[in-house]
């Protein structure tokens, strides 16, 4: 999931009776499924919540065209190349679509810019891990797409009008990243030797940073609880990976790649796999900024910012100065 | 500290003779930019025919409170649909 531990408000959920007639309106709309629109009543405590949430999604959409963007002038062939670049920039225009809908809740983008950069904001632990590999743009698409789609497809019946509407397009987009990068292993997985453990290797190292996304148990959060009773979070963050395990474990046997976990086993009872958990100690790291690339990412993104910045005044003094004469010549 | 672009409202015709359609928003320093990166945000697979844009701050809106004044007049006018009307099965269609 792009949105990871999210905090709400705190305090648990309150029952229809204690609300107050207006929250008990809002919350009996979320009940019906009624879309709640950017000038209707909502609660403070939503509002924010969804910034957070939403504003951390747009962030790892744009800080997760780095490590892609690593192997553009790189990728193999021309049309890898035109695939790879195509893939980037949807995400670039996944993150405007989310900045928009986190806008609609009062935020500046630069506002929220300025936040990523200042690491008050955070994006998703996934992409402080290198590329190391061409394999690893084919482990990105299926597993990290791949966990990102299972998070964003229930995301599509949010309460939040803005947020609903950004994510039905980004599902549109998604699949295609998904199954470019399932390409790419499968032509790995079936090529040479070499290219068959590079594979192995890609799916080694981003196979527990890609359970992560989802975030840490979160059965008995407050936080959760009451994201859900907002239905800005649909299901709980245990739901999703389970999920996404049984789905990717027979994509890797399709492959005939090793998911790198000994006690994986399916269990006809529950029918689904039992695996391992990754290590939280690891995870909380690299959220605190101790992963292996993290200040590279905030240092691209910063330098991009602050390289931007003439670019930006230059075409704002521009039209500014054009409007003008347009005036003057009326 | 810099000013930010303004913001831009996106309307995009589609393949099938539709009315323009509202797609999402977007922040650029003029017109004709917003219509360019537009064209590159919103019509990446065929979406699109035709691109409106309008500044966000020239959209005069209903507010949500006004809802039942403005809306709910047409609610009891149920003469307005065709099917108010009984008209015998030998009539054929019409
Ligand atoms: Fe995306
Ligand atoms: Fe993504
Ligand atoms: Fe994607």
């Amino acid at each position: 999931m792009y949105a990871q531990m999210v905090k709400s408000t705190g305090q648990g959920v309150k029952s229809l009776d204690e609300m107050d007639p207006v929250e008990r309106e809002f919350q009996e709309k979320v009940d019906a499924d009624i879309r709640i629109e950017p000038r209707d009543w909502m609660p403070e405590g939503y509002k924010k919540t969804l910034i957070r949430q939403i504003g951390q999604h747009a962030h790892s959409e744009i800080v997760g065209q780095l490590p892609e963007g690593n192997w553009i002038t790189r990728a193999p062939t021309l049309e890898r190349k035109m695939i790879l670049l195509a893939k980037v920039q949807d995400e670039a225009g996944h993150g405007l679509y989310l900045y928009c809908a986190a806008e609609t809740l009062g935020i500046s983008r630069d506002d929220m810019t300025e936040q990523l950069l200042s690491g008050k904001m955070k994006y998703s632990s996934i992409f402080n891990y290198p590329t190391l590999t061409w394999a690893d743009i084919g482990a990105v698409g299926w597993l990290v797409d791949g966990a990102a789609i299972m998070n964003q497809v229930p995301l599509q019946r949010t309460s939040y009008g803005p947020y609903a509407r950004a994510m039905v397009r980004i599902c549109k987009e998604e699949s295609f990243h998904q199954r470019q990068g399932y390409d790419i292993m499968m032509r790995m997985a079936k090529g040479s030797e070499a290219q068959r453990r590079m594979a192995q290797d890609a799916l080694n190292r981003f196979w527990y940073p890609s359970l992560m996304m989802f975030g840490p148990s979160d059965a008995n959060s407050v936080h959760s609880e009451q994201s859900m009773a907002w239905k800005i979070k649909i299901n709980t963050n245990d739901e999703l990976r389970q999920k996404f395990v049984d789905q990717t474990v027979p994509q890797a046997e399709y492959l005939g790649l090793t998911v790198p976990d000994e006690t994986l086993a399916w269990n006809e009872e529950k029918g689904g796999y039992d695996f391992a958990e990754p290590d939280w100690d690891e995870f909380f790291d690299v959220l605190k900024g101790a992963g292996p690339v993290n200040n590279d990412r905030l240092e691209a993104r910063r330098k991009a910012w602050d390289d931007g910045a003439w670019v930006r005044d230059g075409l704002l003094a521009h039209a500014e100065k054009r409007a003008a004469r347009k005036v003057a010549a009326e | 500290m810099s000013k930010e672009w303004p913001l831009w409202e996106i309307f995009i015709r589609g393949q099938h003779g539709l009315s323009h359609r509202h797609v999402g928003s977007l922040h650029a320093p003029d017109a004709e930019t917003a219509v360019k990166n537009a064209r590159d945000v919103y019509t990446r697979r065929n979406e699109g025919v035709s691109i409106w844009v309008v500044e966000a701050k020239h959209i005069t809106a209903t507010a949500p409170g006004d809802k039942g004044p403005i809306f709910e007049p047409s609610e009891s006018k149920i003469y307005r649909h065709p099917t108010f009307y009984d008209i015998p099965d030998e009539i054929g269609h019409m």
